[in-house]
């Protein structure tokens, strides 16, 4: 049994709800994704901005009410849960957020952030507590002296060590990662992607990883998954999804990835047009106003993730493993 | 960028501490600072804290007994002792009871600049022209208006505090509940403001005064039940905000009570901007008492209060000294706490901040 299993989880957010207003236009920012995370592997989760990635890994937290689905963690279907069931829960999954400046209340101290776990689920109390703090501070590489600071008095980096810290103080065995890297400068990214892969080692620990950025996910995840508008296109182990990428998205995603080789010419996929409104997605398959390979089926029905391998899914009618007439 | 490098090198890079060290309340201090820095509103913070001084010491600058008194070879601190007597731990000598202390013979007394209190009748002296016996004149019954103004300084602003004391819990909670919880439940609870908008609170009180006796509770409560809403759109505002960032997203993430996110992570980041409407209210609690006493309504008729004083001046038109005093008390009051408030607001409101 998979430690994280998603099936058909839908948020539809509505727009320009009026009171009375009869036609509700909603955004579909999760339109139905079936995923499973296995335990100790870490799921890379690449889209562009919009695509309902962040919403998705909020959604399986509850963190966002989802719409419809079900969530089963450990077996257990977290979104039939009372509230005072999901708060236990939580113990168990954390996250880790994209900007470190809005991630840490301004008005507490380093120590308190990170301690205010370890306290709501009584894991320690006093002089424990304050032990196990340092104990964590350690391991995301702050110092004891940083327990009595305000977030303020941080870098970004060291900001997001302290998320980290945070997240790790219950002891989780699921984190979600949204972009944790994605606002650092380039060198910190490195350092921060290698404290999650050695926290991972050492707390066996699982981690939906959540990017826009292939190269971060690449280093990092042993499957990833692709997302357009709300549904996973296609989904893969890490190598296989940059050796042989069967959707057309996928394709385009990774040819515009930058590679530091000089004498290598690339092919470039471009992609036409801009990402379709999430209010009003395109009929058939989403992607087919901006695919270049799109056949006569494409606008009229929508292609289900088919598996050609154990591991590898597609959701295209023209590359996927079965061909339809 | 390659990520492979030494996992042991993050331990030691990326240690440069941020500007702007010090604690979280180098938040205040610098709010501190900047008011600071704004003269209007900095003299209108001095007046406030000596209209506080002058109404916590309002029985040692006006008092019809005197700070040291010898009388029969034995010396009294006659106004140390009545606050005793209140209490029960001492009793007045049969000697002192129920004197005139001005009057005793052959007694050496240093009394307050203002030796009268407001409730002192001298029907022998009504409506005295301001003197120097009677800084700034009596009234009908002879009561000197400055000793009234000093101690009615005490009513306006204990209304004035008490009264947006409750607004303020009222508003903090139902914004607080409004703007974290949204939904429907935002929807119920910002109608029901619109509801409160509706009432007039003036008539409210004129009702409630004529059902019941006067009394200044009655009236801290009532301009206090519906005076919160501006208080609570402030807060709901905020809420709305601050919910939705990060840090609170992870508080829930940790299985944080609702409550607890509310009042421990979001109320003090929120905290700003009811501050302002908070110390705005002040003042229109402070003009709502004073109507309210105008009309003689609302506080007890013995109980001295600008208002009042005000009051007897509308059928006493010569005596210029009721009126001109008494409204400039309640008019540098009342701009005093509006100006503080707006100089609040452009320090905290970082809308504002750099438009001077």
């Amino acid at each position: 049994m998979s430690l994280l299993e998603i099936h058909n989880l839908k948020k539809h957010f509505p727009v320009g709800e009026a009171l009375f207003s009869r036609n509700k236009a909603v955004v579909k920012a999760v339109d139905g994704v079936d995923l499973s995370v296995e335990e100790g592997e870490t799921l890379g989760l690449v889209g562009e901005s919009g695509c309902g990635k962040s919403t998705l890994g909020r959604a399986i937290l509850r963190l966002i009410e989802p719409t419809d689905g079900e969530v089963f963690f450990q077996g257990k279907n977290l979104l039939t849960m009372s509230q005072r069931e999901l708060r236990d829960m939580r113990r168990q999954m954390q996250i880790i957020f994209q900007d470190p400046y809005a991630s840490l209340n301004p008005r507490m101290r380093v120590g308190d952030i990170v301690g205010e776990g370890i306290e709501i689920h009584k894991l320690a109390k006093g002089r424990a507590k304050r032990d196990r703090v340092m104990e964590l501070l350690h391991q995301v590489g702050l110092r004891e002296e940083h327990y009595d600071r305000y977030p303020h008095e941080f870098s970004g980096g060291q900001r997001q060590r302290i998320g980290i810290a945070r997240a790790l103080g219950v002891s989780p065995s699921f984190i979600v990662c949204d972009e944790p890297v994605s606002s650092l400068d380039v060198s910190i990214q490195a350092q921060i992607i290698n404290l999650l892969q050695e926290l991972q080692e050492k707390m066996h620990l699982t981690y939906l990883f959540i990017s826009h950025d292939l190269r971060v996910v690449e280093h990092i995840s042993h499957r990833v998954a692709i997302m357009y508008l709300g549904k996973v296109v296609e989904i893969a182990k890490s190598d296989t999804i940059y050796r042989d990428a069967r959707h057309p998205y996928t394709r385009a995603l990774l040819s515009s990835v930058p590679v530091p080789d000089m004498n290598r010419k690339k092919q470039r996929v471009l992609l036409e047009g801009d990402v379709p409104s999430p209010v009003n997605p395109p009929s058939g398959c989403s992607f087919h106003p901006r695919c270049s390979y799109r056949a006569a089926i494409c606008d009229q029905t929508e292609p289900p993730l088919d598996f050609n391998s154990e591991s590898h899914g597609v959701a295209c009618h023209v590359f996927g493993p079965i061909k339809r007439a | 960028m390659s990520p492979t490098q030494s996992s042991t090198e993050h331990r030691a890079a990326d240690f440069a501490v941020a500007p702007g060290g010090g604690s979280g309340d180098a938040l205040w201090s610098g709010v501190w600072k900047r008011f600071k820095r704004n003269p209007i509103a900095r003299y209108s913070f001095y007046v406030v804290c000596g209209l506080f001084l002058i109404a916590l010491f309002a029985d040692f600058l006006a008092n019809d007994k005197p700070y040291y008194l010898s009388y029969q070879d034995r010396t009294f601190l006659p106004i140390f002792r009545s606050y005793l007597v209140k209490i029960g731990l001492a009793q007045w000598p049969p000697e002192l009871l129920n004197v005139d202390f001005k009057k005793l013979e052959g007694a050496t007394a240093v009394f307050p600049p203002v030796p009268y209190l407001p409730t002192d009748i001298d029907l022998t002296a009504p409506f005295e022209n301001p003197s120097p016996k009677h800084w700034l004149g009596t009234d009908r019954l002879g009561r000197d208006v400055l000793a009234g103004m000093i101690h009615g300084s005490r009513v306006s602003l204990s209304i004035g505090f008490v009264a947006v004391g409750i607004a303020a819990m009222i508003g903090i909670t139902m914004g607080a509940i409004a703007g974290y919880f949204g939904s429907w439940v935002d929807l119920v609870v910002s109608r029901l403001f619109e509801i409160m908008l509706a009432i007039p609170t003036f008539f409210l009180l004129i009702t409630v005064a004529a059902l019941l006796p006067p009394s200044i509770y009655l009236t801290m409560m009532i301009i206090g039940a519906t005076s919160w809403v501006g208080i609570a759109r402030f807060t709901r505002n905020e809420f709305l905000k601050i919910r939705n960032l990060d840090y609170v997203t992870s508080a829930i993430a940790l299985g944080v009570s609702d409550r607890k996110v509310m009042f421990k992570h979001i109320l003090p980041n929120a905290l700003a901007p009811v501050i302002v409407s908070v110390v705005l209210g002040i003042a229109g609690a402070i003009l709502v008492e004073s109507s309210l006493s105008f009309l003689g309504i609302g506080v007890p008729a013995e109980l001295v209060t600008w208002g009042s004083i005000l009051h007897e001046a509308s059928s006493a038109t010569f005596a210029w000294w009721l009126a001109v005093f008494p409204g400039a008390a309640i008019f540098i009051t009342v701009l005093a706490y509006y100006l503080v408030g707006e100089g609040l607001r452009e320090v905290l409101d970082p809308r504002l901040r750099g438009l001077r």
